[in-house]
């Protein structure tokens, strides 16, 4: 039995010590809206929050996780889906397949809370998830906005 | 555009059932008598009325991202006069599809034609479901439907009184269809045209849309599947014994003959089990596949005596012989994946009485047959329920393989339910890949620099005859001329080149081919837009201006390319050390240009500073919508052309995930101007056309830079270094 903190509540998950917190979190806590897209920490779909920092939960087995530790998913980002990011989003009508934008809002939430008010090369080099649908223009502009609404 | 239509019952019946359509309220439907408090009523097929006056609109194409629930959505909501606040979607199934005549036609959302192939009968939905809202009011109001107005789904009559829809439907569900309706025409839109947001944002924020993978059910089990790593290879044997014992591992199934999948608890467990199975393959005759027998194939068909004809016209060996000055080149296109986001997955649930499928599917109605395949049992036992995608691009029309071993598996334990989801590895290992194809360019050019001839060999792989033999025409694949066809409204040759011959030798190598975003007009329009600027250089001639000369009997084709030459400035000089490219093509149709401006540094990098993209895609329904579609062709174009390639050693394709298989990200994606330009009167695609622009733009655009003629695919297997 392992024990994790997500989203301000403790799990006690019945896993192998190996397993990624993303299939914890998805099979076992039901918390679907972190993706699963590569299993490589290529992709960036399957982004959390552990204690505000930005990490891919594919490749983070849950024995490394303490049950001190803080993990936030993008169903625990707001509670009721006004962050700056997710309001910005809807204004920028960012996503197109949507599957990505969990990963994408994410890692913008952690971006804009190290960086309050990102440059261009900024944002580029915090944002390297993967969307195939090609929003990025979108997400680039999001982001901005999302600093002026934060 | 037709504007005003009007169709009798007679024709619009007789239309529809051509179609395999026929209107909803031909079958019986819940009518007033029926109707309770509280529940929805179904006005008809697309049209579903709640009682707090939401209206749900029925849509039988899928949403994979490209905005079609959307715009769909707008077309009928505008012919009803809904209020679009109140307006929500779903989907109908295939098998409610079967049982009710096809009622909501084809199923199918690929081709670009997910909202240009349904619009006319939708909007008839919409039309005719507004009409008999009109007579109910008109009945109970004992005036006539002439009488009234209707705005944002409440209906006002002659004396000031009002209805709203949701108080209507009931009594309009029971009236008789119309024998006509007038659909409006585009300049009377309100909804449909406008820039509204997309219907189905918000659960994409908060993680709470389903996807297929997310799906679950009560006793639901997983299973991770390994498929033969050669085409046509076998499995040999496995010993199940081996994991039986692991954590939550319930069975192991050999699926098919190519494959073997784990069944667990949960997935993890199963895919950990997976890779502890041992498994011997008979791994076939394509076991030593190499790229350069791949190759040795195309070549021989660039030189072949026999070919497919597309396009003929003049005498091509005539002006060769004439010619002032030849001009010969070969291009290639590589494999591509089409690695959408979420791997292929479904779950199914299978008793000897009934098959249930969950999935994510460009054809829902491919899908159910390939689960009643699959199954044993009558399409009639069989259903499948579909979700949003996450990612298509023509992956998910391709092969329902998923569906077929999602249900292989699930009837190995009837009763079950059980989740398939391939890892990112099975995913890439067997995709439907974007066909490989070479070709022979040969231009002739009199003494003024005007081109007189030219010959374009195709020598590749067939999609259809990889997936559906059944579509050839004698053997012949007349998809390969995508955007070459002499006289064509989807996909037309604009330039006037009095000696033309385009011919295809099929060559099939034995990789799974398939339809990837924007199909054969990806290496066409490469082909074709890169040996034109190849041609206007040999005649000393300005790049925009020789391909002008040549569009004059299409002026569609030259209004998009001199948009955005004009928007990109191509008459004045770029910034220093900035180079241009232009191109145009047409496909699925619309027209499309685009222009670029890219530079090169002396190690050899490329950075694309503006690209500026034209579409005219006829009739426009949500231009916010295009300007998305229109940017993410661009990411999805370029990852191909600057740094994408599947390819095989060994029988194996080399690349098994986003490691090796580089894809654009925010870092190489340029900025995208976007010039939407209907021209009217017809209805283009627009998830797919401006694809085909984004590679030889850029590649154009690195010849004006570097003097070097991209000529191969990827960019990445140039070196640009100068000096």
């Amino acid at each position: 039995m392992a024990r994790i903190r997500v989203n301000g509540t403790v799990h006690e998950v019945d896993a192998e010590p190996e397993t990624p917190l993303l299939w914890v979190l998805r099979e076992q806590i039901g918390l679907t809206g972190t993706k699963f897209g590569c299993g490589i920490a290529a992709c960036g779909a399957c982004t959390v929050h552990l204690d505000g920092i930005p990490m891919r939960s594919c490749v983070m087995q849950i024995q490394d996780i303490d049950e001190g530790q803080e993990i936030t998913t993008i169903e625990g980002l707001s509670p009721d889906g006004t962050h700056p990011v997710q309001r910005a989003w809807a204004e920028l009508d960012v996503p197109q397949c949507g599957y990505c934008q969990s990963g994408q809002i994410m890692a913008a939430a952690a971006l804009l809370a190290d960086n309050p008010d990102p440059s261009d090369e900024d944002i580029v080099a915090g944002m390297t998830n993967i969307c195939r649908c090609g929003t990025y223009n979108r997400i680039k502009a999001a982001i901005k906005r999302a600093a002026e609404l934060g | 555009m037709a504007g005003q239509i009007s169709i009798s019952r007679r024709g619009f019946l007789a239309s529809t059932m051509a179609g395999g359509l026929c209107l909803g309220l031909r079958i019986p439907v819940p009518g007033a008598a029926m109707a309770q408090e509280g529940a929805p009523t179904e006005v008809n097929a697309w049209v579903v009325i709640h009682p707090d006056d939401t209206v749900v609109i029925r849509v039988a194409r899928v949403e994979m991202g490209q905005g079609t629930l959307t715009g769909l959505a707008q077309l009928v909501a505008e012919e009803l006069d809904a209020d679009w606040e109140k307006v929500r979607t779903e989907y109908p199934t295939p098998g409610e599809s079967v049982a009710r005549n096809r009622v909501w036609g084809p199923f199918g959302t690929y081709g670009s034609q997910g909202i240009r192939a349904s619009q006319q009968y939708m909007r008839e939905g919409g039309a005719t479901a507004r009409a008999m809202l009109l007579r109910a009011a008109a009945d109970r109001w004992g005036v006539e439907p002439e009488t009234l107005t209707v705005s944002r789904g409440v209906i006002s009559g002659p004396d000031g009184q009002t209805l709203r829809y949701g108080e209507l439907a009931a009594d309009a569900a029971a009236v008789e269809v119309p024998s006509e309706v007038t659909l409006k025409d585009p300049s009377q839109w309100t909804i449909a045209g406008q820039p509204v947001k997309r219907i189905d944002t918000a659960p994409k924020l908060d993680g709470s849309q389903i996807y297929s993978l997310d799906h679950t059910m009560p006793g639901m089990l997983n299973a991770a599947i390994r498929q033969t790593p050669v085409p046509g290879g076998k499995v040999a044997g496995f010993d199940a014994n081996a994991v039986r014992d692991m954590p939550g591992v319930r069975e192991v199934v050999a699926v098919g003959e190519d494959a073997v999948a784990v069944v667990a608890d949960t997935w993890w467990r199963a895919k950990t089990a997976l890779e502890a199975l041992p498994i011997e393959w008979n791994e076939g005759e394509n076991a030593d596949l190499s790229m350069d027998q791949i190759h040795a194939m195309l070549d021989e068909g660039l030189e072949a005596e026999e070919a497919f004809i597309g396009t003929s016209r003049g005498d091509f060996a005539a002006a060769r012989a004439e010619a002032a000055q030849v001009v010969e080149a070969v291009y290639h296109f590589p494999y591509q994946h089409h690695a959408t986001m979420e791997p292929m997955n479904a779950t199914a649930l299978w008793t000897p009485e009934r098959c249930e499928v969950w999935t994510a599917t460009q054809d829902a109605e491919a899908a159910l047959a390939a689960t009643a395949t699959a199954a044993d049992l009558p399409i009639e036992q069989c259903e499948v329920y579909r979700f949003t995608l996450g990612g298509g691009f023509g992956r998910r029309a391709s092969s329902h393989d998923y569906v077929h071993q999602a249900v292989a598996i699930a009837k190995a334990m009837p009763g079950t339910p059980v989740k398939l989801i391939w890892s990112r590895e099975e995913d890439m290992l067997h995709g439907c890949y974007h066909p490989i194809t070479k070709a022979k360019m040969v231009g002739t050019l009199d003494a003024d620099g005007n081109l007189t001839g030219m010959h374009m060999r195709i020598s590749g792989q067939s999609i259809f005859a990889g997936l559906m033999p059944e579509a050839l025409e004698e053997g012949l694949d007349p998809l390969a001329f995508q955007g070459l066809n002499a006289e064509s409204d989807e996909g037309e040759f604009g330039y006037s080149v009095p000696n033309l011959l385009i011919d295809h030798a099929m060559r099939n190598p034995p990789v799974r081919p398939g339809f990837w975003r924007g199909v054969n007009n990806n290496q066409n329009a490469f082909y074709l837009e890169s040996f034109m600027d190849e041609l206007a250089h040999a005649a000393g001639r300005d790049p925009l201006e020789f391909r002008r000369s040549l569009l004059a009997d299409h002026p569609r084709h030259r209004a998009v390319l001199d948009a955005v030459a004009e928007a990109i400035g191509w008459d004045s000089a770029a910034p220093e050390g900035v180079f241009r490219g232009i191109c145009q093509h047409m496909g699925y149709g619309s027209y499309v240009a685009a222009a670029a401006e890219v530079s090169v540094d002396d190690q050899g990098q490329l950075t694309i500073h503006r690209i500026v993209a034209a579409t005219d895609p006829g009739q426009v329904i949500n231009p916010q919508q295009i300007e998305a579609q229109i940017e993410g062709s661009f990411a999805y174009g370029l990852s191909a052309a600057l740094l994408s390639e599947i390819t095989v050693s060994d029988g194996r394709i080399d690349q098994a995930n986003f490691d090796t298989y580089p894809v654009v990200t925010m870092r190489e994606m340029p900025e995208v101007e976007s010039i939407v330009m209907p021209s009217g009167g017809f209805w283009g695609g627009v998830g797919e056309p401006t694809i085909f622009v984004a590679g030889p733009a850029v590649m154009n655009a690195i010849f004006a830079a570097t003097g070097k003629r991209v000529r191969t695919l990827p960019l990445a297997s140039t070196d640009l270094r100068t000096g």
